[in-house]
């Protein structure tokens, strides 16, 4: 059992109520980091000092939920999304809100008609209170919910909800503790609202100033009947992205990361996605331009509560991020 | 009063000369020293009494929705492109003014009755309409209006009702009245008055601001959506006329921070000023690229509902106006005690 892996999952950590997830990596990784710290955002930061290149290293931990938006006179209690939330998906799912009231996602009116063309406007969360008084005592509004997707690991496989991305947040502790030395000077960033339009990463990339970036995300896969044309595969090793919708990775972090590959054995696979992004996306942009790409981890059912990775292209994720805190660009 | 004559100006997104030139003349007595970036975005500065080297911004954009000239037809007739969000349906038949000379003229569109079947069920597209001015040909509209020339709303400051004002720009130019009105105060923090330019097209210039103040805390007074009217679920209600400043939880650009907003609802409550939470989680202000600049800037929005926001008639409550103010007035001083953590 990845205990790690579990315990992360199971911090609820929706877009803009990321701080208990905060708390719990900063106990994590205090002691192999010369200096920690949060930006007014609550992006953590983690700095190891090296040779006065500066690498900066993103996993967000953030994971898509709910936000209460407005209580009914019934009980209800309406919601807007935080990130990419399918309405199909979110049907009848548990969520749990920051300060631990549960509920079910139901459809405001007839289950039959609102199916034609289902919205989340269309669903609201019952968490069993009697009228409005009652559920404004138990959720406030603008209180973040995220869904439930109880950890389990079967055979080579974990299933769980917010796998996208505390399998990056994973990664990149394990890297962290495990790399005996760094090259570069290394800000291992834990951000905020990704899933919002990467904005957590926007903000720090402007304090950090980077010379290269790589972002630890997951990505999609092309081996399920409903998943995309793609060859990214469970089992398929570590997912060095070549581009996606929000960044064409840079040469110099493309090669540099299959270089390391080669040299330490890892097993990898080329990631070409149509569409999504990452951190990565926007911290490109940033300065005057910062080289920059992915380490991704395949992952099946993105945005649902049974996201699927492969507990051994996650191993060959650690070993590529170790890899590249050791050696550097 | 400012804000009534505030809104007397033409400001369309990019051409905010008018409102900037108002806003210097009148905050230059109270500030130390003012700056105007290459954007045209103002920012007054204003030493604080306690000398802790800290920085509140307050930030309320100077620009209003409207129009562009985009062509001139063989008739004297002018095609424009919206400048910022606009509902086309909310354009036929409203008086304009075009240009730097303020040529009075008016939105038409092809009668009803020479509308076929299918297009009478359709909302109109922004090109099947045209400003009229009157103009006898295109060589007589050439004479006085150019390609580029901005086109702005008429529409007179009226008060009506119960404490209601009607007028067009009412987004933003209170957020700018209230900062006009509190630069005349004395305050803790050192306070950065910062009108920003194009925010309707995309929040353009608060992006600048942010960077070059880099202050420890933003404030965005702002017009915001009203939608406490008939045939509207009470889910989609954003927030009410005349039930107080409206404090920003969530909207499409920023998640806020809660800790803050709940301080100032809690202020607000406290000193006996109507207050609300903006129920709905869409739309977006100056604080959704002013929270990401900058490594991060603890941010936070208190508006005031305009029913018709984006339109040549939007109404507000000069209680709510009233409401923000003073909260406002109040945070300048609290913000001091406040918790960021």
């Amino acid at each position: 059992m990845l205990t790690l892996l579990k315990t992360l999952c199971d911090v609820n950590s929706p877009s803009g109520c990321e701080g208990s997830l905060a708390s719990f990596i900063k106990k994590e990784i205090e002691s192999c980091a010369d200096a920690v710290w949060q930006d007014a955002l609550g992006n953590l930061i983690v700095h190891k000092k090296g040779d006065g290149t500066k690498l900066m290293l993103c996993a967000h931990m953030d994971e898509i939920g709910l936000v209460a938006t407005c209580h009914g006179e019934k009980g209800q209690v309406y919601v807007s999304a935080l990130g990419g939330v399918f309405p199909y998906t979110a049907l009848y799912q548990r969520v749990r809100f920051e300060n631990g009231a549960e509920g079910v996602l139901v459809p405001d009116g007839q289950e039959a008609d609102l199916l034609k063309d289902l919205k989340l406007s269309k669903l609201y969360v019952d968490i069993g209170a009697k009228d409005a008084e009652e559920a404004k005592a138990r959720v406030a509004l603008g209180e973040g919910a995220a869904f439930a997707g109880a950890y389990c690991e079967q055979g080579d496989t974990v299933i769980a909800k917010a796998l996208d991305n505390r399998a990056g947040c994973y990664a990149l502790i394990e890297a962290l503790r495990e790399a005996k030395k760094n090259k570069n000077d290394i800000y291992a960033v834990f951000t905020v609202s990704e899933e919002l339009g990467l904005r957590g990463a926007k903000a720090v990339a402007e304090s950090v100033k980077p010379d290269y970036a790589v972002a630890l995300d997951v990505t999609r896969t092309g081996d399920t009947a409903s998943g995309p044309k793609m060859s990214v595969r469970l089992g398929g090793g570590a997912a060095i992205k070549i581009m996606d919708h929000s960044m064409l990775a840079h040469p110099i972090i493309k090669e540099r990361l299959q270089n390391l590959c080669k040299e330490r054995d890892i097993l990898w696979q080329a990631e070409v996605l149509e569409r999504g992004g990452t951190d990565a996306g926007a911290i490109h942009l940033t300065g005057g331009g910062v080289p920059s790409g992915c380490i991704s981890i395949p992952l099946r059912y993105v945005h649902t509560p049974g996201e699927m990775l492969s507990k051994q292209d996650l191993e060959q994720v650690v070993a590529l991020t170790k890899a590249l805190i050791e050696e550097g660009i | 009063m400012y804000l009534s004559e505030l809104v007397k100006l033409a400001g369309v997104s990019g051409n905010e000369n008018a409102v900037r030139s108002f806003i210097k003349e009148r905050i230059a007595p109270f500030c130390e020293r003012i700056e105007i970036d290459s954007m045209g975005n103002l920012m007054a500065f204003k030493k604080g009494t306690n000398n802790c080297g800290k920085t509140l911004m307050l930030c309320a954009h100077m620009d209003e929705v409207g129009l562009i000239v985009s062509r001139i037809t063989e008739e004297g007739f002018l095609k424009f492109k919206t400048v910022g969000g606009i509902d086309p349906r909310v354009l036929i038949s409203k008086r304009v003014s075009v240009g730097a000379a303020g040529l009075p003229g008016v939105i038409g569109r092809k009668a009803i009755h020479l509308l076929t079947p299918e297009e009478r069920k359709k909302a109109p597209k922004v090109k099947e309409l045209y400003v009229d001015i009157g103009a006898k040909d295109k060589a007589d509209a050439e004479s006085k209006v150019a390609v580029g020339d901005y086109i702005a709303f008429e529409s007179a400051f009226v008060p009506f009702g119960d404490g209601l004002v009607k007028a067009k720009a009412l987004d933003d130019r209170l957020g700018c009245a209230i900062l006009l009105e509190l630069a005349q105060e004395s305050c803790p923090w050192d306070v950065c008055f910062a009108f920003t330019v194009q925010e309707e097209v995309g929040l353009r210039g608060a992006r600048l601001c942010a960077r070059r103040i880099k202050p420890d805390m933003a404030l965005v007074i702002e017009g915001t959506t009203c939608s406490d009217l008939p045939e509207t679920e009470e889910r989609a209600v954003s927030t009410r006329l005349g039930k107080g400043a409206a404090i920003s939880l969530i909207d499409g650009a920023t998640s806020y921070n809660r800790k803050i907003a709940q301080q100032l609802y809690q202020l607000a409550a406290k000193h006996d000023i109507p207050v609300q939470f903006k129920q709905t989680a869409t739309g977006g202000n100056d604080a959704g690229i002013i929270h990401v600049s900058a490594g991060g800037i603890v941010t936070a929005a208190v508006s005031v509902p305009a029913r018709y926001i984006h339109s040549p008639v939007s109404v507000i409550s000069l209680k709510d106006y009233q409401a923000a103010k003073e909260l406002t007035r109040l945070w300048i001083q609290e913000v001091l005690h406040a918790d960021f953590a």
